[in-house]
């Protein structure tokens, strides 16, 4: 795998200098997690989203506002892509009161009913039922709505992915697939848990319509993204799309990343989704190495915001315990 | 009004699909077959195949695609077909259903009903018999009911259907058939109480489900030799309605704990510890524990019956806390 030509950037160059911003807003507010679980201010696991960026990215940005989110535990990058305050999302992390969680989720479940960001679900597959459920409520009440459930290649391995997928394609529903495939289930390559490592044909034993995209490209991703909720939208029921892409870091702090290549990350390292569109743009010429040191400040900027706003934030008072159990009776 | 208890969960079910259009049924054979149980028999005509789902057998996927409904807006009933079965389901009930409110921070409630058969006595033996309501009862974030009146069967689920967190409701397999008269009581059921099926003063005996209809046919027995059990239906089996079963103990000093549940780990146990915790110096004897046996359930009639609750096993129990053999 070398260094790929240099494909034209075939979006608006505003659109994809909105894509660039969020890719590197997410890079460095989980470096910056990484450096706050080292010091641990961040506890319990922290799955990093570094390499993966364009996925999230893209296909956020190819949603409505009040279409839906399912995601996974390794979900930082779609809920900043989505909206969701950095602040906010730091100081779930830190288990603070103010984070979108109230320090009852953590890295691994980020919500928020504002912008219909339905978690952080660590169960693999555990979300995909639900974006059926969410699917299955907007069309019975005549909305024209997408949920987009973003899940693992290593979730195809449970039943529940074939569960859901059946559902969804029996009953035409509006749910949007959306794999990422980074090559490993936790430390297993796929080509060793799947007889069948065509992810789209087994969609396509469904009869669920599939597209193949390279989820190291933003700008691909939006396309095919923008593409699929449009006609998911015009009520032809779910698609399923595989983001082929990589995760440079291991699979969370406490892997020690024994079962890869460091070649392997290197060569996937020269197709990064940030420097690939900052190339593009650069060579188009509509952007410099200067406009990037501006926006790369203004977004560390925003992340040292979003750790003092954590730092600043407050405990719950353990008196609150078990409160959210149950719904409390309206007053 | 005498019907049964079939009939009165259908009429509740009927209820609820003509007076709220975000109410829909799904699960296996619940349309076209008609319910496993012919409860929902004739829906599918009345009430169309968008209300009235007939699923995959995909008890994992369907379940949380109820969750999911409920989510969306809708107020979803799920049927499963036996307690059993639910186990696939299990993921979606306790790791989303149950957990969801809390980890969202308060932000999302999951107001889903699931419907599902339990118990034994059909001689269906070791995958379609168990009562496994305790595994359900022990999850925060969910409420577990077991209606076992008519009056129950025809009222819990208006209520349960209200609440905005996911309720789990058991329906013993050996209730459906079973007659009787439809009072007024229904009308204001609720799903947060136990009720006293029959009031007495020698000892208390609590029971759910299946085994309500047997406390009150050993009560029977008991008055006739001048013990006077006072029998609790449970009704509610989390959370649980702990004020009644104390309030019940304090005044006869006794209790004998009646569950179709395995005895080790069973509700019983969580029941006998709150008395203790609450009321040991109430207590004129240990607590009994009627439950089921410690076996899978087996197929043969003479066996099954053996390894479930029976009436001569709650009034031998009942005795004993009294100190007559």
């Amino acid at each position: 795998m070398s260094e790929p030509a240099l494909r034209p950037v075939t979006i608006p160059h505003a659109l994809a200098l909105d894509l660039l911003r969020d890719m590197v807003r997410i890079r460095r507010f989980e470096e910056r997690c990484a450096d706050l679980y080292g010091q641990l201010k961040i506890r319990g696991f922290l799955h990093l989203y570094i390499g993966e960026e364009a996925v999230a990215v893209g296909a956020v940005h190819a949603l409505q506002p009040d279409d839906a989110i399912v995601a996974t535990y390794r979900e930082h990058g779609h809920a900043l892509a989505r909206g969701i305050p950095a602040g906010a999302i730091m100081a779930e992390m830190y288990g603070k009161q103010e984070g979108c969680s109230r320090g009852r989720g953590g890295s691994m479940h980020l919500f928020d009913a504002a912008t219909r960001f339905y978690g952080g679900n660590a169960i693999v597959g555990g979300g995909l039922p639900l974006a059926v459920g969410l699917a299955l409520a907007d069309r019975m009440q005549r909305r024209q709505r997408v949920t987009a459930a973003f899940f693992g290649e290593g979730a195809v391995a449970e039943g529940v992915f074939h569960e859901s997928m059946n559902l969804a394609a029996l009953w035409k529903l509006p749910v949007a697939f959306f794999c990422e495939n980074n090559l490993y289930a936790m430390g297993t390559a796929l080509s060793r848990s799947e007889s069948q490592t065509d992810l789209c044909t087994k969609a396509a034993a469904f009869k669920v319509p599939t597209l193949k995209v390279d989820g190291m490209d933003s700008v691909a991703v939006y396309e095919a993204a923008k593409q699929v909720a449009d006609r998911i939208r015009a009520g032809e029921g779910p698609f399923f799309v595989e983001f082929q892409t990589y995760r440079y870091r291991a699979h969370s702090m406490y892997d020690p990343d024994l079962y890869r290549d460091k070649a392997e990350i290197e060569e996937w390292k020269l197709r990064g989704p940030i420097h690939n569109l900052t190339n593009r743009l650069k060579a188009e010429g509509q952007f410099t190495e200067e406009a990037f040191r501006t926006l790369d400040s203004e977004v560390t900027g925003e992340v040292e915001a979003a750790v003092a706003f954590a730092e600043g934030g407050s405990w719950e008072p353990v008196e609150n315990l078990t409160r959210d159990v149950y719904t409390e009776p309206a007053p | 009004m005498k019907m049964t208890y079939r009939e009165a969960m259908r009429q509740a079910l009927h209820d609820a699909l003509a007076t709220d259009p975000r109410v829909f049924l799904m699960g296996e054979d619940v349309g076209k077959y008609g319910g496993s149980f012919a409860v929902s028999k004739g829906f599918l005509d009345e009430f169309g195949p968008e209300r009235i789902r007939d699923t995959p057998l995909s008890e994992l996927a369907f379940v949380g695609t109820g969750i999911g409904a409920a989510l969306g807006g809708m107020r979803p009933i799920v049927e499963i077909m036996t307690v059993n079965f639910s186990l696939l389901a299990l993921d979606q009930i306790v790791n989303t259903a149950a957990a969801y409110r809390h980890m969202s921070g308060g932000q999302f409630s999951v107001p889903v009903v699931i419907r599902m058969v339990t118990g034994a006595g059909r001689q269906l033996a070791a995958q379609h018999s168990h009562s496994l309501e305790n595994w359900y009862a022990h999850v925060p974030g969910i409420k577990v009911i077991a209606p076992a009146t008519i009056d129950d069967a025809r009222g819990m689920l208006k209520p349960a259907l209200e609440d905005p967190d996911p309720v789990i409701v058991f329906e013993h397999a050996l209730l459906y058939n079973v007659e009787g008269e439809l009072g007024d009581e229904w009308r204001s059921a609720d799903i947060r109480s136990a009720r006293i099926m029959r009031p007495g003063r020698d000892v208390t005996i609590c029971a759910y489900g299946g085994t309500v209809g047997k406390a009150l046919d050993a009560a029977r027995q008991l008055a006739a030799e001048g013990i006077e059990a006072e029998v609790i239906d449970l009704r509610v089996l989390r959370p649980l309605d702990g004020a009644a079963i104390i309030g019940s103990v304090r005044k006869t000093h006794r209790a004998v704990l009646v569950d179709e549940g395995w005895r080790t780990g069973s509700l019983a146990a969580e029941v006998s510890a709150r008395i203790m915790e609450q009321a040991f110096y109430e207590l004129d004897a240990p607590v009994a524990r009627v439950c089921s046996e410690e076996v899978p359930m087996p197929y043969a009639k003479h066996l099954e019956d053996a390894a479930m609750p029976q009436v001569p096993k709650i009034v031998a129990a009942a005795r004993q806390t009294l100190g007559r053999n």
